[in-house]
């Protein structure tokens, strides 16, 4: 029992670390209008990655489902853009990103996470 | 000449605005193209054909598909953009052009609907006519769709979040109700001896129990529950994945009690389903309050947002009308009367008032305007009745771009929160490690009942750990810091200038203009032998008829104020930075600095500390090679100037100031002044020098001036300040721009930011202390001493109290007085 119980606690603990860091996400979304169609709800961003191109303007229409203050606001971290987002109303965020890299955008707490992919 | 507004699609930023103009501006009869962005919309003045104009949108290919509503306008040139009777919807469900077909077909076929078109890119549809909203809402629902009404008017706007905003808080604090209803009685039966151990007897009445409290936790839980599911298909953990797991934890413990007593020791046979319902409780309550205190944080913008006029009065074809602001166009023409606000901005075409502009300035003093004056939307009208045109509209307005600019402020992030954030983005599935590391700990180390011991150390660490605190600490305080700033008239651009501000320690001071009035008038005259003053001055005057220089203006003013008639000169010349010259007859006159009539072999014969110690330019007149005078010209100190001076010395400041003036005249204003240092005649080219050269003794250096001849000095600064800039916000170059013209502003702005700084700090703190002391004590660090682990519920209550501890906090920032701040720490 006790050999059970440790291996199982320690899978759990591998497990944990493959799926939050290791593991491969979702494959996201690449508009080739640059526009993106985002849900915001439940604790979510959907879809939560984005692919763009260097230099493509961009607009992100964020859909604010949630009415918890958590989601009243998405940051895009690197890029000094962001908005307040309205509930029930689509926000659009636009922007063009100039470099490539990965830019990630989250709520001010960053529980709400997505990442903006730049190539 | 008629307007044809077209909707657009897809046109996201200038180029794709300046390919439509040029599409369309090659349609016979087209005058003016007008497109905007926001609204996907074009609008086309002129006599052109409607279908060529259709054709040629389509031909750009950024015409909105299928091609929406061409409103000509019969009675006016200037149609408003969306009619009194044009309805905006927010539709949802739709996906494809099909979707748009059919929910297009559904409106027109409303009774009272004219015309309707839908955009699919925002999801939104625009509807002309008299039908209602509601039969409006119900025919696209009919048609499988859903509607909504969408908020042009960004009063209405708000408050429909307002009331979301009240539903969500309601619905909390049902959900609170609920979990601590079920949970409290079930906890007080526990404290007061009644037995939480499962038997034979109560085996049944536990099940009762446990289902009871599922119901509860699917009800007034369901959204962590949701959201920790969601979050986690995306390889994502949140706040919500902590409560559930915790939550889950113990109402499955408590279950599996209930379920298959046998398989556990007598010792371990205990339940939990009251933790499970009392957290999910307090974890609504503790957003509740958030969700309250939150309300406040951003209040600064709400009250900008109120300053906007709701209507105005609009003078179209010679008849006034009150129109609603949205419907007020550059170019038209509106009466102001006293007592009422500035629907848009403008420039006064007639009449004579007073202003109140403290709203947008913070400068309490009403302002005096008159014809070719510069209105702002949202000051107050306080005396005269006045007729101006309008300049700028809706979002073009400063107002508007202030309020742009704050929210854009209070969304970035100062250096100081960056660690914060990276702990942020790891620390819910370090905490899970934490939970399970400690859990086997107990199991493996811990005495009995083990696995009781396991599933509370899990849950509480689970609970307790508050990754919001952690991530409210930082943009709670910039929100409120930003906009409180705001308020008293300063626009601080992003975090990182609010952080530097608080971390000064020299400041650079343009004199002209920043410590001074920047409007110099003459101050004395000094005649050689055998001079008159007003012949001398009548003299300056007509060298001076034809440069724009600021002294010129002075010394032009004193001569028309003792109505002096200028003398006639010809082959004006002005030497840049010297004088002018020009000639009388055969003779050649000059006026300008000491320095170069010297130089043109001049012989200066006159003590000019009459004028220079009362910090005057002397500026000297000669005839060839006679001198015959001298006259000052001194720029006023701003009454208040001194005052703001010592307030930054107090804050511990070195305080210099930067002219180009003559040392003498500068010492003189720098005394009256009270700086510590004096930079004299430095020229504008060389002030980003002056300060990169301050900057490399180690200094951390604000430099303050006017934001357009001082650009390349404030751009190098650590932080720029850009004083008495009026509304123009646009100041690329200025970390801070001060919309009055006082020097109390930059003491106001740096004990703003400073107070910020120590909030954030404090938040930070708490939250770093909060989390590294919770998350031991939670895994059981106090068991050896007081043989007592913490419960659960304990640290559900903690985890609620403390984001909104951290959003409580900065909303003290609220009340600081910058006036008032000396050695106070809010």
């Amino acid at each position: 029992m006790t050999w059970i119980i440790n291996l199982a606690g320690l899978l759990l603990m591998a497990l944990i670390v493959w799926w939050f860091w290791l593991a491969r996400r979702e494959p996201g979304q690449r508009s080739e209008d640059g526009e993106f169609h985002i849900r915001v709800a439940d604790g979510v961003y959907d879809p939560a990655t984005l692919h763009a191109r260097v230099g493509q303007p961009l607009t992100l229409w964020f859909h604010r489902q949630d009415p918890s203050p958590c989601a009243e606001q998405v940051i895009f971290q690197g890029l000094d853009v962001s908005a307040f987002l309205a509930v029930g109303e689509p926000t659009a965020v636009r922007l063009t990103p100039g470099q490539a890299g990965r830019y990630r955008f989250t709520c001010q707490m960053q529980m709400y996470q997505g990442t903006l992919i730049v190539d | 000449m008629s307007e044809h507004t077209f909707a657009i699609q897809g046109a996201s930023c200038q180029g794709c605005a300046g390919k439509i103009r040029r599409a369309l501006e090659t349609v016979e009869g087209v005058e003016q193209v007008q497109v905007d962005l926001d609204t996907q919309r074009v609008t086309i003045s002129g006599e052109a054909n409607p279908d060529a104009l259709q054709a040629a949108l389509q031909e750009s290919g950024y015409a909105a598909d299928p091609p929406a509503t061409a409103t000509p306008s019969a009675h006016s040139s200037k149609a408003p953009a969306a009619d009194a009777s044009e309805q905006q919807l927010s539709i949802s469900g739709a996906t494809c052009a099909s979707c748009v077909s059919s929910i297009e077909k559904a409106l027109r076929h409303t009774p009272g609907v004219t015309d309707a078109s839908m955009n699919l890119a925002d999801r939104s549809a625009r509807v002309q006519g008299s039908a209602s909203l509601d039969s409006l809402i119900r025919a696209v629902e009919n048609a499988g769709y859903g509607a909504s009404a969408m908020h042009g008017d960004p009063q209405q706007h708000r408050q429909h979040q307002r009331q979301q905003q009240q539903a969500h808080y309601r619905q909390l604090l049902g959900h609170t109700a609920l979990g601590i209803g079920v949970g409290g009685p079930l906890m007080a039966w526990g404290l007061l001896g009644g037995d939480m151990a499962v038997t034979d007897q109560s085996r049944w009445a536990w099940l009762a129990v446990g289902l009871v409290c599922l119901a509860v936790l699917l009800v007034a839980g369901r959204h962590f529950y949701i959201s920790a599911w969601k979050a986690f298909r995306h390889h994502n953990a949140n706040m919500d994945t902590l409560v559930a797991l915790g939550t889950g934890a113990a109402w499955l413990y408590s279950m599996a009690v209930v379920l298959f007593p046998q398989t556990l020791p007598v010792s371990a046979r205990h339940v939990y389903f009251e933790a499970s319902a009392m957290i999910i409780g307090l974890i609504n309550l503790g957003q509740a309050l958030e969700v309250r205190a939150r309300g406040k944080t951003s209040q600064a913008v709400e009250r900008l947002l109120d300053l906007g006029a709701k209507t105005a009065r609009v003078i179209r074809d010679g008849e006034e009308q009150d129109l609603p602001v949205e419907q007020v166009r550059t170019g038209d023409t509106l009466r102001i009367r006293p007592g009422e606000k500035v629907a848009v901005d403008g420039q006064v075409l007639e009449g004579d008032s007073q202003l109140d502009e403290s709203m947008l300035t913070g400068e309490p003093m009403p302002v005096r305007k008159h014809s070719g004056d510069t209105l702002h939307a949202g000051t107050l009208n306080q005396s005269g009745t006045l007729l101006y045109r309008a300049t700028a509209v809706g979002k073009d307005t400063a107002l508007a771009q202030i309020v742009e600019l704050v929210k854009k402020a209070q969304g970035s992030k100062p250096s100081i929160g960056r660690l914060a954030d990276r702990i942020s983005a790891v620390f819910v599935p370090t905490i899970m490690l934490i939970a399970v590391a400690a859990a086997l700990l107990w199991y493996n180390l811990g005495p009995d009942p083990r696995l009781t011991h396991m599933l509370v150390v899990a849950t509480s660490v689970l609970i307790i750990a508050c990754p919001c605190a952690l991530g409210l600490a930082t943009p709670m305080s910039v929100m409120v810091g930003v906009g409180k700033a705001a308020e008293a008239g300063i626009l601080i651009r992003d975090g990182e200038a609010l952080q530097t501000s608080a971390k000064l320690d020299t400041i650079v001071l343009d004199k002209t203009g920043t410590i001074t009035e920047g409007k110099p008038a003459v101050s004395g005259i000094l005649c050689s032998d055998g001079q008159q003053e007003d012949s001398l001055l009548a003299l300056a005057a007509g060298l001076e008829a034809g440069s724009e220089h600021p002294l010129a203006h002075a010394i032009l003013d004193a001569a028309r104020e003792r109505s002096l008639t200028r003398a006639r000169v010809t082959a004006f010349q002005a030497h840049n930075g010297l004088g002018v010259s020009a000639r009388q007859g055969e003779q050649t006159l000059r006026l300008g600095n000491r320095r170069w009539l010297e130089e043109q072999g001049i012989a200066v014969n006159l003590d000019l500390s009459a004028l220079t110690d009362a910090g005057a330019t002397p500026l000297l007149l000669a005839r060839d090679r006679q001198l015959l005078g001298a006259i000052g010209v001194a720029d006023r100190i701003k009454p208040d100037s001194a005052e703001a001076i010592a307030r930054l010395r107090q804050a511990g400041l070195k305080v210099v100031m930067i002219t180009g003036d003559v040392a003498a005249s500068a010492h003189a204003i720098a005394r009256q002044a009270g700086v510590d240092e004096v930079m004299a005649e430095v020229l504008p080219a060389d002030k980003a020098d002056r300060v990169k050269a301050l900057q490399a003794q180690g200094a951390t250096v604000a430099m303050v001036g006017d934001g357009i001849n001082d650009a390349p000095a404030l751009a190098q600064a650590d932080v720029g300040f850009a004083i008495g800039s009026g509304t123009d916000v646009a100041i690329e170059s200025a970390g801070v721009t001060l919309m009055g013209g006082s020097l109390h502003g930059v003491a106001d702005a740096i004990a703003i930011s400073a107070a910020t700084v120590r909030n954030i700090k404090q938040n930070l703190f708490g939250a770093f202390v909060y989390n590294s002391l919770g998350v031991p004590l939670a895994a059981g660090l106090l068991y050896p001493f007081t043989g007592a682990l913490l419960s659960p519920v304990i640290a559900g209550a903690a985890m609620s109290l403390s984001s909104v501890t951290v959003v409580s906090n900065a909303n003290r920032l609220r009340w600081f007085n910058a006036r008032k701040s000396r050695g106070d720490t809010p």
